[in-house]
């Protein structure tokens, strides 16, 4: 595996991991009007970076931990019925600030906090891409095998309740998978914009399809382009790679809203 | 045989009661209306009956393997999800195009398999939700408010599809109305309910019901005296008959 040894090679693939699998979750992000709740879930995980380092386990144990606990917190307050959005607001942003104060305290070596908040792709190793991919594999297998239900309960939770389906238990699928692909994203894009890789090829995919599994494969495809891209660009230009990969997104979103205004 | 009972039915909303003591039995091939005034608990009735609320007390039986078709009082669609008619119409389960055009075409739309959902009018929505209730060959068929936001001569086309459905399929239908007058005509039997089931029998029975009248009243309001009105004195109506 010669190639592998490129860290290049190593970041592209990385870089289209993730991208794969926040296609398709990122219609659903987008359909059930998710964002928040992505964005809380990865704000919340800086927390986890922070315990990680302090108890000398991978980061990825202490992100996924807290991410999935963050997950579970916000679809159990979802499921009472009550205005959550305050309460998303304050444990997210005080998970973040506590982490980030965590962080401060750690004897020893000083953290680069910045390969946290926005991504470290270029230190992508094969562990790290084992740990990406198999992430990208899990969630990507979880949503095609739950699809047709996930789809129903999208539509309302009656509808899926008439059909025997617990609307309940497709948004504990699509919490956690969220939680998931938060965790393995945060060596490539970071915690603070790991929500626009979500969100940004879904909603780029939008203006050009009839159906949800043409919008979920175009979204597939457009992340898969702009990580590639970013990662080139990143490496012909000298920027950030994860920033870069977003902004390459964010120019495929816009060019896609003009070509459709355009065209009508 | 029953197809479905609810016995001794109570429904909270936290602290709030919202249906209390409701027992009913819905058999074969029978169409049934729920009326009642806003908050008198229909929807929750029906929610209840499909599994979508928990009864804080009493239970719903159903008869075991019941095929039930639900149409749902209204789509809520985001603007952000795309979906045609026909790949709506294999939610959740695919459907192969022969079965979805027959249901296309019993529920009245034959045309609308290529459209996008989001796009048809509040009609054709009903219609095609109604499509969709059609395509798992429902005992019976569940309409909550199947007509809000139709015009009168809408509704009224809309009741006689039912109708119409029902003789062809045999299915049993429970709907919830507020359009008395178009539904009493349609119904075999008719449950009023507020809060509790304050009558119920053939339209004409709960017609002359005092608890009927207490509830809607016998004016113009009273589309039960209106249903009545236009039997004896049609000629009172004029052209509205």
């Amino acid at each position: 595996m010669i190639l592998l040894d490129s860290f290049l090679i190593r970041a592209a693939l990385a870089g289209l991991g993730v991208a794969l699998a926040a296609g398709p979750l990122g219609c659903f992000v987008v359909w059930r009007r998710m964002a928040y709740f992505g964005d809380a879930t990865a704000h919340a995980t800086i927390l986890g970076v922070a315990l990680a380092l302090a108890l000398e386990v991978p980061i990825l144990a202490g992100a996924l931990v807290v991410a999935l606990a963050m997950a579970l917190a916000i679809w159990w307050l979802s499921g009472r019925g009550e205005a959550t959005d305050t309460l998303l607001g304050v444990m997210a942003h005080s998970a973040l600030a506590f982490g980030l104060v965590a962080v401060a305290f750690l004897p020893g070596v000083r953290i680069d906090l910045m390969a946290y908040l926005f991504g470290d792709i270029l230190s992508v190793g094969r562990i790290d891409l084992l740990v990406i991919w198999g992430g990208a594999a899990l969630v990507t297998a979880l949503l095609a095998w739950r699809w047709q239900r996930l789809l129903t309960s999208t539509l309302g939770a009656d509808l899926a309740h008439a059909a025997g389906i617990d609307p309940r238990r497709e948004q504990l699928i699509l919490t956690l998978s969220l939680a998931v692909v938060v965790a393995v994203a945060i060596k490539v894009v970071g915690v603070l914009l790991i929500a626009a890789l979500l969100l940004i090829p879904a909603a780029a995919a939008r203006r050009f399809v009839r159906t949800p599994e043409t919008m979920a494969l175009a979204a597939a495809g457009l992340g898969g382009v702009a990580a590639l891209g970013g990662v080139w660009a990143s490496w012909a230009w000298d920027t950030p790679t994860g920033p870069t990969i977003v902004c390459i997104a964010a120019l495929i979103f816009a060019a896609a809203t003009a070509v459709r205004r355009g065209g009508g | 045989m029953t197809l479905i009972a609810v016995e001794g039915l109570e429904i909270r909303h936290g602290a709030r009661r919202v249906l209390h003591d409701v027992t009913l039995t819905l058999r074969p091939g029978e169409i049934v209306t729920i009326v009642g005034p806003n908050g008198s608990g229909k929807s929750s009735l029906l929610r209840a009956m499909i599994g979508a609320i928990r009864p804080a007390r009493g239970r719903v039986v159903r008869r075991p393997g019941l095929r039930i078709g639900y149409v749902p009082q209204r789509l809520t669609l985001d603007a952000s999800l795309p979906m045609t008619v026909r790949r709506f119409l294999s939610l959740p389960r695919p459907v192969s195009d022969a079965e979805a055009r027959v249901a296309l075409e019993r529920a009245g739309v034959p045309q609308v398999a290529p459209a996008q959902v989001g796009a048809l009018s509040g009609g054709q929505l009903q219609r095609v939700l109604l499509a969709r209730a059609l395509l798992g060959d429902p005992e019976l068929l569940i309409l909550d408010e199947p007509t809000q936001g139709l015009d009168q001569p809408g509704s009224a086309a809309f009741y006689r599809q039912i109708e119409a459905i029902r003789t062809e399929t045999g299915c049993a239908v429970l709907m919830v109305s507020h359009e008395l007058h178009v539904v009493m005509a349609a119904s075999d039997r008719v449950i009023c309910l507020n809060g509790h089931v304050c009558c119920e029998g053939h339209p004409e029975q709960v017609a002359s019901a005092p608890e009927y009248r207490a509830l809607f009243g016998t004016g113009t309001q009273g589309a039960l005296a209106l249903y009545r009105h236009e039997h004896t004195h049609r000629h009172d109506h004029g052209p509205a008959a």
